[in-house]
């Protein structure tokens, strides 16, 4: 396979993870939006903008937070190379790019899913269209993944796009968290005490685990609980321990089918056996925030080794 | 035009009966509810946007994909036509390859005065750079796509052969694929013969000329190089690699290594035996043409001249599609072949000629004046559409350059059927069959592209200039 093609495939697929989870992150925020006293929305936007990394951005455009310039900003704002249109767009650009080493059905998939926003996001969404149009954009990423899952060879680019996902899913989650992390950070240290539910709230759906939180524990929602079932769950496939595990995996089955063993590998392992011996007690000791920033650098690392043993770019 | 012309129409000849190849369709048709068939027409445009076979427009925003527009009226040329036209190309592209030899050689067909010194020496089409080189298993065009035009039963011309990098298969067999999943109940009861076999010949008649340097025991390693996913083309490119199970390549994935052209894998650098190039050759090496070209590979000549890639079509190919040396074919086919050529050429005046030019400006208003190394209809005069003010503006630049350009009549060209929301309406079409030539076979596809002009009356069929296309049938018979 060509580096420049394994780099598609990687590419394709953090942008496809990344317009999805852009997506959650509005949800939430709108979600809160309406549930919590309009003079805390503000905040709630901006925290939801710096989560995504567009604050700065937006800021340059708009003065002050308000609700639909936020979602519009997020959303289909082409000027944003941060929302769901433009990041839709370039998964879509590189599936051409690669759709020799697609199923049909997969690069189709892709086609469609693109089709679909753009028309969808061709005009600002009103707010009472917005719950539908989310519920759109997290359909048309499930085709997707469906088609690549139903058709794609267990191969390279299979690993490649797995590789992009979950790298992009575990980097997500770790700026959730840490974007959150003053809400938890006092809690933390006081096991057991209970937390701003609709906070906890907020940050349970932006990753899409706000039933399987309650499914594994009850009604005892605690700052603790939630930093150790998005940090450590081994079960929650958004959690950075069950992310950086399939990272791990792939890169695993890589070097398996080329026979090798490249620095990237040995990194992703090292970061594997962290999260093995790794408890929420320690990390509260370390300082959540402290955690999250180190492990969002060493991540990037990870990242930045997987392209050149690939040899990605000359 | 001002006079009700009569054109041949391969459905309904000259009155208004269907001809035999299409007798069957049209009983088909006849039985057809409109409403359902204007439903297919929406269906396969749908579908055609769905798979990305879309292409980008020179010049307008990458927004701007559009559909080469597609009839569902297929063409259909009977078994026995087919059979005596490809004997024609068949021969025809044969001796492109012997007259492509002979140039780049001894040039036997100049000392024997058959052509005169000055058309090859003066063209920019002939690669100083391909003299004394022969290209592995001596083929120079790999790919060839022949244009054909008929006037009336079996009447076929040659309008051009496309011998440097013919594209639209890509088409033939999408547009094939479409037509099998709208109409199935059509090819039940009438047998086509199969084109679905296209990327596999690709395939073994690209394997059959690999260069000395490739190791024989293994697979031959062959891949697509395209000028990337903003090139016009770029699905085809995709679409080819794809079937044959090539890789597709740019420039920048690709260097020397070791006197070969390698590509940069997730495990290395890996060394490519036939390059099958959708680049001209004047960005296929910055060292050797064109300085600025980031397109191609720099050095790829010399490991060509080596005998390390092979390049498909070679290098310096395009002076067998140069519309001067296309008026000289039925002398270029009869000195390599020794026999008469079986495809007629269009009556062609050269304008670089005094007496021809003279004639060509007094006639303007009814040929057709083409530039010598132009395509895709752009730069073209077709003068019984021309206003006054076009004819004397080019008249203006055809003295300037008489070199530049040759001039035919305007053929009465044949029509096929479109589906309009009026129903069926004629419209004038050609046809390009997509030719592979190997070491020991040359293997014509039973069909080829279909292009039809959309506006009525109109004479011109590129996608460029709002034609469309069709699937063509060539039948079992």
């Amino acid at each position: 396979m060509l580096g420049r093609t394994a780099s598609g495939l990687f590419w394709m697929s953090r942008y496809l993870e990344r317009s999805e989870n852009t997506a959650r992150l509005i949800d939430a925020g709108f979600h809160l939006a309406l549930t919590r006293p309009s003079e805390a929305a503000p905040d709630e936007w901006a925290s939801v903008l710096s989560t995504s990394g567009a604050d700065e951005a937006y800021k340059a455009k708009y003065d002050g937070y308000e609700g639909l310039n936020v979602v519009d900003f997020l959303l289909r704002d082409t000027t944003n190379p941060g929302s769901v249109l433009s990041m839709m767009h370039m998964a879509r650009e590189n599936a051409r790019q690669v759709r020799t080493a697609l199923t049909r059905e997969a690069f189709e998939a892709t086609n469609e899913a693109w089709m679909t926003l753009r028309d969808l996001l061709a005009k600002p969404v009103k707010e009472r269209d917005l719950p539908s149009a989310l519920n759109m954009i997290r359909q048309q990423s499930a085709l997707v993944r469906g088609a690549i899952h139903g058709t794609m060879l267990r191969n390279d680019v299979y690993n490649f796009l797995r590789i992009g996902t979950f790298l992009e899913r575990a980097d997500n989650t770790a700026r959730i968290l840490d974007v959150k992390y003053y809400v938890l950070l006092p809690s933390v240290a006081y096991v057991g005490a209970a937390l701003d539910n609709v906070q906890w709230e907020k940050i349970l759906r932006a990753v899409s685990a706000h039933r399987a939180y309650r499914w594994l524990n009850g009604e005892g929602v605690t700052a603790r609980g939630i930093s150790e079932f998005l940090i450590l769950d081994r079960q929650f496939p958004r959690s950075l321990a069950f992310s950086v595990a399939k990272v791990t995996e792939n890169l695993n089955h890589l070097a398996r089918d080329y026979g090798d063993r490249p620095e990237s590998l040995v990194h992703a392992e090292s970061m594997s056996a962290m999260f093995d011996r790794q408890t929420i007690t320690a990390i509260t000791e370390i300082g959540l925030h402290g955690f999250l920033r180190e492990f969002i650098r060493d991540h990037y690392g990870l990242a930045g080794t997987i392209a050149s043993d690939y040899r990605f770019h000359e | 035009m001002s006079t009700e012309q009569t054109y041949f129409d391969e459905m309904l000849g000259f009155d208004e009966t269907a001809r035999s190849p299409y007798a069957n369709y049209d009983a088909w048709f006849q039985a057809e509810d409109v409403k359902r068939l204007r439903r297919k027409a929406t269906e396969a445009e749908a579908s055609f946007r769905k798979t990305g076979i879309t292409f980008n427009v020179y010049g307008e925003s990458e927004a701007a994909e559009r559909l080469i527009p597609f009839d569902i009226v297929p063409r259909i040329i009977s078994g026995r036509e087919w059979d005596r036209l490809s004997k024609g190309i068949e021969q025809r592209v044969r001796a492109l390859n012997a007259f492509l030899y002979d140039i780049y050689h001894n040039q036997e067909i100049i000392k024997a005065g058959r052509i005169p010194a000055e058309l090859i020496a003066n063209n920019d089409a002939f690669l100083p750079e391909m003299i004394g080189v022969t290209p592995p298993g001596g083929v120079y065009t790999h790919i060839v796509g022949t244009d054909i035009v008929s006037t009336g039963e079996n009447d076929f011309f040659v309008l051009e052969d496309n011998a440097r990098t013919p594209s639209g298969v890509s088409y033939m067999l999408e547009n094939r694929e479409t037509m099998l999943q709208m109409f199935p109940e059509l090819f039940s009861q009438i047998k086509v013969r199969e084109v679905a076999g296209y990327p596999r010949s690709l395939r073994r008649s690209l394997a059959a000329t690999r260069p000395p340097a490739a190791n024989s025991s293994d697979a031959a390693v062959i891949a697509v190089l395209t000028p990337g996913m903003y090139n016009s083309a770029f699905y085809e490119h995709a679409f080819l690699a794809d079937q044959m199970g090539a890789e597709l390549v740019e420039g920048h994935d690709l260097r020397v290594v070791d006197g070969r052209i390698a590509m940069r894998t997730t495990q290395g650098y890996k060394a490519i035996d036939v390059l099958y190039r959708r680049v001209d050759d004047e960005y296929l090496d910055r060292l050797t043409f064109n300085p600025q070209s980031a397109l191609g590979v720099a050095g790829i000549m010399d490991v060509y001249r080596a005998g390390g890639i092979t390049i498909a079509n070679a290098p310096g190919s395009g002076i067998a599609d140069d519309k001067a040396v296309y008026s000289y074919m039925p002398e270029i086919v009869e000195f390599y072949t020794g026999e008469a050529a079986l495809l007629k050429n269009v009556p062609t005046w050269r304008c670089s000629d005094p007496q021809a030019l003279q004639y060509v400006l007094d006639n303007l208003a009814s040929l057709v004046v083409k530039e010598v190394h132009g395509s895709g209809g752009y730069g073209m005069l077709v003068g019984p559409t021309a206003s006054k003010r076009e004819i004397s503006t080019f008249a203006t630049k055809l003295k300037a350059r008489p070199g530049n350009y040759i001039a035919q009549p305007t053929l009465s060209l044949s029509t096929v059927p479109i589906f309009t929301r009026a129903g069926l309406a004629p419209r004038h079409v050609d046809l390009r069959p997509y030719v592979l030539v190997s070491p020991d076979k040359v293997t014509i596809t039973p069909s080829g592209l279909t292009r039809v002009a959309l506006k009525k009356g109109s004479l011109v069929v590129n996608s460029s200039q709002g034609g469309g296309t069709k699937d063509t049938w060539v039948l079992e018979d």
